[in-house]
């Protein structure tokens, strides 16, 4: 593990987060100072140690593929910051051309 | 009507099962009461008036129509990361502050099957990140014991309400000790069952491999009764366990005889001081004069649990949480193209807390640091998982603190760590999935402080093992009494 600084706004970029100057600077201490933290783990010898991802039971779930009630449209949609018509309206996504 | 309101779930349940109380009076009582006490101590965000009062009806109807409940008329302060139709379930976000829930979530909708009423929606620390409440971006929670202090969290808000009287159960979610560490804070009894017990169906996620629903109650009893209404498999979660729900509350012991209780060695109460250390001494010793054997066991990765729960933790989070995007429904904040928009929406929506783990978690899941944190952290749980399963080989439950110290005051963790740090003793039993419990059993006055605030006990079992875990915590509350010692400051003045 390394002990380097995490680059904040290239993460916040990946997570799709806009932060301010000044929270670049508070979250680059803090995040720093918790990975200093969590690398003691790079004190546990795991070289024949397994991964874990499900703790209690791993087995794989089948059910039958049934229709069932589902939720009403015009009460998802009601939800929507913004919609038009049956559709949830977004800031253009393609830009235009020429 | 003051004596409906203090009524143990159980008690609640009898009374209105066998016509001597309706579920429409207890409901007018709690509801008065609430509106008596709450705005001092903020449990809800959101008060159900209308809609306790329609199911209080429900549930009286059945009672005449012959009907035994197991909740009947029991009034339930529901956690507001858990949907419930038409009501507005916010996970204490700015970001979904006016969302209203299309559906009810599983274990909400049995707890009303089995007869709760539904009293309102209680405050958390955002998307549940916290253990104090206080990252709420939407109220400010109080400890009822002493309005001072924080009530722990992040189900800061269910437990005040049961500690205060507003609600007999609390639904709470319990992540590396969200139901465990307020419990200890308020004087209350806090249950997580095995990771997989309880649906997750309606529960707004944080770290999907950790999360699991449980109650906050007033005695054990309690807790065994809601844990009987709201465990079970559910085809709509597909890591819900497919395996009979044992009956907990016909199980509870007078002692422990018999039991073998492990006590962690390198789980070194010194370091919380004199006073807890003296504490917990005393509190081990009184689980041997019950009957139980102690035992020392070993946790050889003790001091890795924080920072392997907080390398998963983020990770599950950072990806659970991509979904809030101002797409679909909650906040939206324009920014010109659709990617501004996300920024935007994110930037305003989450708060600081919420804001770091997204962060923490999108790098340790990032291109070229995957391996060296996220799937480290990964074989560290392996670790976790196989310690406690040679610690259990010589004992029956583990006995620990269940937080490192009583409820502190309001912005006294201006840290994060020093946060994080409430919840060493939690978090390895829920990096490995165990069930465990905190219960009642002391009061200390903090340094500065000018009353007692309660201490909880952790005990923990190995996986599916609650009914031995209730019957144990059920036996150590009833021989030592140490909830009854004090009353609440807000109700008690």
């Amino acid at each position: 593990m390394s002990s380097e600084k995490i680059d904040v706004r290239y993460v916040a970029k990946l997570a799709r987060i806009a932060l301010t100057d000044e929270e670049v600077e508070r979250f680059g201490a803090q995040l720093g100072n918790l990975l200093e933290h969590v690398n003691v783990l790079s004190e546990l010898d795991t070289a024949s140690v397994p991964a874990t991802a499900q703790v209690v039971e791993s087995r794989n779930v089948e059910r039958e593929d049934l229709t069932g009630p589902s939720l009403d449209r015009e009460t998802v949609l009601s939800m929507a910051p913004q919609r038009q018509g049956p559709f949830f309206r977004v800031p253009r996504i393609i830009a235009e051309e020429g | 009507m003051a004596d409906v309101v203090r009524m143990t779930a159980a008690e609640t349940a009898a009374a209105v099962n066998s016509g001597t109380l309706s579920a429409a009076e207890v409901t007018d009582a709690m509801l008065a009461h609430v509106d008596a006490v709450d705005d001092r101590v903020g449990a809800y965000l959101t008060r159900l008036h209308e809609l306790a009062r329609e199911y209080a009806k429900r549930v009286d109807e059945r009672v005449r129509g012959g009907e035994k409940l197991p909740l009947a008329g029991v009034p339930v302060a529901v956690k507001d990361n858990m949907c419930l139709t038409g009501t507005r379930t916010t996970a204490g976000s700015k970001i979904l502050e006016n969302w209203i829930a299309p559906y009810t979530g599983t274990a909400v909708q049995r707890m009303l099957d089995a007869g709760a009423i539904p009293i309102g929606k209680a405050n958390m620390d955002e998307f549940a990140m916290g253990s104090s409440c206080e990252n709420s971006a939407l109220g400010i929670t109080r400890n009822p014991y002493d309005l001072t202090r924080v009530p722990g969290g992040s189900s800061g808000g269910s437990v005040a309400a049961v500690a205060a009287y507003e609600a007999a159960i609390g639904m709470g979610s319990d992540t590396g000790g969200s139901i465990r560490e307020p419990a200890a804070f308020c004087n209350t009894v806090g249950f997580k069952p095995t990771y997989g017990r309880v649906s997750r169906y309606g529960l707004i996620a944080f770290a999907s491999s950790l999360d699991q629903i449980g109650p906050l109650t007033r005695t054990v009893e309690d807790s065994a009764l809601a844990y009987e209404a709201m465990a079970g498999w559910d085809r709509m979660d597909s890591t819900s366990i497919d395996r009979p729900v044992e009956k907990a509350s016909t199980a509870l012991r007078g002692d422990l005889k018999g039991l073998r209780v492990g006590i962690v060695k390198q789980f070194v109460t010194e370091k919380l001081g004199a006073e807890i250390h003296a504490l917990y001494q005393q509190t081990y010793k009184e689980l041997e004069n019950l009957g139980a054997t102690l035992v020392e066991v070993e946790l050889p990765t003790a001091d890795y649990g924080l920072a392997t729960y907080y390398l998963i933790a983020p990770a599950e989070c950072s990806s659970n949480l991509a979904r809030f995007d101002g797409v679909r429904y909650g906040l939206r904040v324009e920014g010109g193209d659709v990617g501004a928009m996300y920024e935007a929406t994110r930037a305003a929506g989450f708060g600081p807390e919420v804001k770091r783990r997204i962060l923490i978690g999108t790098y340790a899941l990032s291109s070229g640091y995957y391996d060296a944190y996220y799937v480290k952290a990964q074989k560290a749980r392996t670790m976790f998982a196989n310690d406690f399963k040679r610690a259990f080989e010589t004992c029956d439950l583990i006995a620990s603190p269940a937080a490192s110290s009583p409820a502190f005051q309001f912005n006294a963790k201006s840290d994060p760590y020093s946060m994080y740090m409430m919840d060493y003793y939690t978090i390895p039993m829920s990096l490995a999935g165990l069930p465990a419990l905190s219960v009642p059993c002391g009061w200390i006055t903090p340094e500065g402080g000018d009353r007692p605030m309660p201490m909880g006990l952790q005990l923990a079992a190995p996986l599916f093992e609650e009914v031995k875990l209730l019957g144990a915590a059920h036996a150590y509350e009833q021989g030592t009494k140490h909830a009854s010692k004090y009353d609440a400051m807000v109700v008690s003045a």
